[in-house]
């Protein structure tokens, strides 16, 4: 019984191993990016599409108006790192009906890469958004007191998203697999389905805190604050 | 150890790429088709509200030019209605114009007929009168009749006096050929003489006589020379009588045209209410006719 998939070794030279969780990426990798350019090589602009090209056009429009809400207002600058998590999240956990596949997302390793994306893209777009001085000050809002809060907060908020999304990952990954010993019938079909469904919510979850964090990080500190999304 | 360091550097390194290739072969293909049929939706919505506007206008112009085209068919439908109405009253006074001239000269044409054939029966009754009359005395006139005749002429012959005697006188007297007594029927030589002898005592002198026999004089005898004539003769009664009542006629027919002449005037325009054409001048003409013949 594997806790991740980063304990399937499939190569090995020294240092340097292909466990499960890396091609099992490089897997969805391939799918995403062959799929995509499948796709989007011959993109019509016309009112007439392919079913393809019109499912992609309503995901990223989807994605695009969810930034925009969030309070980004430049969406197409954002949509590259926030739809990429959302879409990587998303697959990581569509792809568990195929049997044999284990999420990468099931790995702390995943989760805290991810993670770390986030908390270096965080200070990245803060500071292209209004300079390094402008995000380094919104450390010490509302009051300098603040400032080790603050920091706090950037860590521990970090640590969060990679927590939550591995354990909930796992935990689908395991209920399933605990029970396929227990009642190999129809229950696990059961718990698939609200692992399919745990799944998106997790994705959901983590591009949209990620866009929040990035939007506080924008965010003028003179400007009037933005209504939080309600989700 | 549930964090494997390596992986996470693996996937880190992963999920940049990822980030590219999404951007390369997702985002913005995907982007830039949306962005291009938006801006061509609203290029054709543009274009179709130009076209709207175009054709707004288009259906405002043909109103207009309808409306304006309705105008001019109403105005020249009551052009040619009263060109029309007014040369349907020229035609129909035109034709009345022909109507009366037609009539007018029908009646003239029955009048004309009307007097002619008056005029014919007035002809041939007094032909008719004549002839009976000339028939009855050449009937009636015989040995006595012409004893009488004879009388009655040398009377005449011996009642001449005047200018009308010298006349005859001379010219009895310069004729070279014999002079002729004519008569209806042959004198007997008795009468014969008396005549010789009357004339010669009449002219005093030796006229010499020549008796001819005509029937035409129907009775009676006639003396002439030279142009100058002394007659007793029932034909010459009878001419005398013709010719006077020749004369007689003219004069009627003349009276009978002028009232006719005057009388044309007034059918006219009585008689346009009546449009039926009635011969309603024949009692007006059939009046005027006897007028002239009462004053008679």
């Amino acid at each position: 019984m594997r806790l991740s998939p980063d304990e399937l070794i499939v190569w090995q030279l020294g240092w340097f191993k292909l466990n499960g969780t890396i091609v099992f990426t490089w897997g969805l990798m391939l799918v995403l990016a062959v799929g995509s350019k499948l796709v989007t090589r011959h993109l019509s602009v016309d009112l007439a599409r392919s079913r393809w090209q019109n499912l992609l056009e309503i995901v990223i429009a989807a994605i695009e108006k969810q930034i925009q809400e969030v309070g980004l207002q430049q969406p197409k600058k954002y949509i590259g790192f926030l739809g990429t998590l959302f879409l990587f999240v998303a697959a990581s956990a569509l792809c568990t009906i195929i049997p044999g596949y284990e999420p990468p997302t099931a790995s702390l390793s995943t989760t805290v890469a991810l993670a770390l994306c986030v908390f270096v893209a965080v200070p990245f777009f803060g500071i292209a958004g209004q300079g390094v001085g402008g995000y380094l000050k919104s450390y010490a809002e509302p009051t300098f007191i603040m400032l080790p809060f603050n920091i706090i907060s950037e860590v521990s908020r970090t640590l969060a998203l990679a927590v939550r999304l591995f354990g909930n990952m796992m935990s689908g990954a395991m209920i399933i697999g605990i029970l396929l010993t227990i009642t190999p019938f129809l229950f696990p079909i059961v718990m698939t389905a609200l692992g399919l469904l745990t799944g998106m919510v997790q994705a959901y979850i983590f591009f949209i805190l990620a866009a929040v964090y990035i939007a506080a990080a924008t965010r003028k500190t003179k400007t009037v604050p933005e209504s939080t999304p309600a989700k | 150890m549930l964090i494997d360091w390596f992986t996470v550097g693996a996937q880190t390194l992963n999920f940049l790429i990822l980030v590219w290739l999404m951007k390369r072969f997702l985002y913005k293909p995907i982007l830039n088709a949306i962005d291009a049929r938006e801006k061509r939706i609203a290029a054709e919505l543009a274009d179709a509200d130009a076209k709207k506007a175009e054709a707004k206008k288009e259906r405002d112009e043909f109103q207009h030019k309808n409306e304006t085209f309705d105008k001019e068919r109403v105005a020249l439908l009551k052009t040619a209605t009263d060109a029309a109405e007014v040369e349907r009253q020229k035609l129909f006074g035109e034709a009345r114009t022909a109507a009366d001239a037609l009539r007018t000269k029908r009646e003239e044409a029955l009048q004309n007929e009307q007097r002619n054939l008056n005029q014919e029966i007035i002809r041939w009754t007094q032909k008719e009168v004549f002839a009976i009359a000339r028939k009855a005395l050449a009937d009636l006139a015989n040995a006595n009749l012409e004893e009488h005749m004879s009388e009655a002429f040398v009377q005449r012959l011996r009642a001449l006096s005047g200018t009308a005697k010298e006349q005859l006188a001379t010219a009895l007297k310069g004729s070279t050929r014999p002079v002729s007594v004519r008569s209806a029927l042959n004198l007997p030589p008795a009468q014969q003489a008396a005549i010789q002898k009357a004339i010669n005592e009449t002219f005093s002198a030796d006229i010499h006589i020549q008796f001819e026999t005509v029937p035409d004089l129907v009775g009676g005898i006639e003396l002439s020379a030279s142009g100058q004539k002394v007659a007793w003769s029932i034909a010459d009664y009878l001419a005398t009588l013709e010719k006077s009542a020749g004369e007689l006629l003219h004069k009627q027919e003349k009276a009978a045209v002028k009232p006719e002449a005057k009388a044309n005037a007034k059918p006219i325009a009585k008689a346009e209410p009546k449009t039926n054409g009635k011969p309603d001048p024949k009692p007006q003409t059939t009046k005027s006719e006897p007028k002239p013949e009462t004053k008679t």
